[in-house]
């Protein structure tokens, strides 16, 4: 009987215990809930002034926007369709040439900006950079090549090599440099110590260690990044044109700037369907590196 | 049955070749393959070189023309009267970037339950939206800049636009994924207890997704204060603006001075971002957003 009792009181106590500990725990989450919707409209609010945000633009922008777009296509009809297409891709030999080398200056900017970012990594890596002083300092040049985008590096380039997508592809290049040094430094960090051992204990140097201990842990994930790289590098050289540093951004802006805007849609479906090809493949040949990978172990 | 290094024989490798020669060298067919590759990729190379005109004596002038603008002409930095409006300049692209991101979240949330294979029972819809998304992604957000720069008019809302139509594309696809890897049971559990499809979402969906996507939604800020900067070159609003002015006009030192403040701005707001990443996804499961999605 008395055990009951105060088995039910100890009971009924941490009940109340619970409910009040919960009310507080509740009262907590309110509270910065409270505080962290505060602090994100200041935000909002904050950004709109900076930024001049404004409904009325916006409001009357937008269905310019549409007509844009609409303009973007020339009319089109069933029965002449063949002929009314061939007139609106009438300079298609130009715009396919622009295009070969985007897809070009691309490739290039991957491959160099893939030799030298690779090199560089074996420096930015703390387990294989010999002092801790070229480590840092390749990090940091490392992170200046890949934080200044490439269309500023562009701008640079073409006050030195001129307009023309040899311009282009050194931006393209810089920046590569500094995604693929710190990508694959990553990756260098990541290995097993074991083979560098093993290397180093039958005498080998620097140069031995890396290419029999550490290049075949990492070439699957390397080859990865670079069809990675490859992908992004065909969205920047598509871009670069902007400022004049060559490939197809070069027509699609004069075209957007002299109001042809049939041109206009015609590049921009070629950049997209091009976009959208390189995707897929990139996406499939990364995953048979990645398949090879898992071979491996 | 030990084996002792020393007493090995030219003769015992040369048998244990003969019996296992995959294990000396890859296939004759396989070295072929392997060495066309790197052949025509090398190839491919050189062509390249020669045809952007690497292989000229131009490329040589421009080297040095090159190296005598960084040493000579873009530093020292100058220009530092001018540093007030480049800041504010600088916080107007945060911000670009800011409205930008949260424009694209709030139009991709609903629309990534639609993309999503769980959520939707109407194939064509759920393919047509992801499809819709990746068109979106496809284009730059300097096309898009452009194409809002035309229709907007110069200035910073064009940037936001831009940003918010290229994230809503990426978000779906984030969100989406983030919404197919879901634990069912949860909902199930909701089903049970007789919720209807709003409940559904707002207990049994949103708390597994929610720190994901936040998670997600500040990277892309980070990442978009990048992109931000970059705008202006078409008119777009923001510092790159200021920077492409700069660059056109030769001041180069003043642009390296932008350039500082630039890659100041980016740290910081890195270094922020991911302290509250951190803060608000607590040891929830981290997971960094797919990188097909995101350009670095």
């Amino acid at each position: 009987m008395t055990a009951t009792t105060t088995g039910s009181a100890q009971r009924r106590g941490s009940a109340a215990r619970f409910a009040s500990e919960y009310a507080a725990y509740r009262r907590q989450k309110k509270i910065y809930a409270f505080l962290f919707g505060t602090a994100f409209f200041v935000c909002v609010v904050a950004a709109g002034i900076t930024a001049k945000f404004d409904l009325v633009t916006l409001a009357q922008g937008l269905p310019r926007t549409t007509d844009f777009l609409v303009k973007l296509v020339p009319p089109i009809a069933l029965g002449t369709f063949a002929h009314d297409v061939a007139e609106w891709y009438w300079d298609l030999g130009k715009w396919l040439d622009s295009l070969l080398n985007t897809l070009l200056m691309a490739y290039l900017a991957t491959v160099l900006g893939t030799a030298l970012g690779g090199f560089l990594s074996f420096f930015a890596a703390r387990n294989l950079a010999r002092h801790y002083l070229i480590y840092w300092v390749m990090r940091r040049l490392l992170e200046i090549a890949r934080t200044v985008p490439d269309i500023v590096w562009a701008l640079l380039f073409i006050i030195a090599f001129g307009i023309g997508p040899l311009a282009g592809v050194l931006a393209i290049t810089v920046h590569t440099i500094g995604a693929q040094g710190k990508l694959f430094a990553e990756v260098n960090e990541n290995i097993s110590t074991l083979p560098l051992d093993g290397i180093r204990a039958a005498g080998g140097n620097w140069f031995q260690e890396i290419r029999f201990a550490v290049l075949p842990q990492v070439i699957p994930n390397y080859m990865s990044y670079t069809f990675w790289r490859l992908e992004l590098n065909v969205r920047s050289a598509t871009i670069v044109g902007f400022v004049g540093a060559g490939g197809i951004g070069h027509d699609l802006f004069t075209s957007i700037q002299l109001l042809y805007f049939a041109d206009a849609g015609a590049i921009l479906l070629i950049v997209v369907a091009t976009i959208m090809l390189i995707d897929m493949l990139s996406e499939k040949f990364r995953h048979s590196a990645i398949g090879k990978a898992s071979f491996a172990h | 049955m030990t084996v002792r290094l020393d007493r090995i024989t030219a003769a015992d490798i040369a048998a244990e070749r003969e019996r296992f020669p995959r294990m000396f060298a890859a296939a004759a067919a396989e070295r072929v393959r392997v060495w066309l590759m790197w052949g025509s990729g090398t190839a491919l190379t050189v062509y390249c070189l020669y045809r952007f005109g690497f292989l000229s004596q131009d490329f040589l002038h421009g080297v040095a023309k090159f190296a005598a603008i960084v040493v000579a002409q873009l530093f020292p930095p100058k220009g530092f009267e001018h540093l007030p409006l480049f800041m504010t300049v600088m916080g107007e692209t945060i911000a670009m970037a800011f409205l930008g991101t949260l424009l694209g979240a709030a139009l991709a949330f609903p629309l990534s339950f639609f993309a999503s294979k769980n959520m939707t029972r109407s194939r064509p819809l759920q393919f047509g939206t992801r499809r819709f998304a990746d068109l979106l992604r496809s284009f730059d957000y300097l096309i898009w800049a452009l194409i809002f720069v035309r229709a907007i008019g110069l200035g910073p809302l064009a940037g936001i636009m831009a940003i918010a139509i290229v994230e809503t594309g990426t978000f779906i696809k984030l969100y989406s994924e983030a919404i197919e890897n879901l634990d069912r049971k949860q909902i199930d559990g909701i089903n049970a207890a007789g919720g209807n499809g709003l409940q559904r979402i707002r207990f049994g969906v949103l708390p597994q997704v929610l720190p994901m996507m936040l998670s997600n939604t500040l990277y892309m800020f980070e990442h978009n204060v990048r992109s931000a900067a970059i705008l202006g070159i078409v008119g777009a609003g923001g510092i790159g603006f200021l920077l492409a002015d700069r660059l056109r006009a030769y001041e180069l030192q003043e642009a390296c001075l932008i350039i500082i403040v630039l890659i100041l701005a980016v740290y910081a707001i890195d270094y922020l971002s991911k302290i509250l990443r951190e803060r608000l996804i607590g040891d929830q499961r981290r997971r960094e957003p797919v990188d097909d999605a995101v350009q670095v």
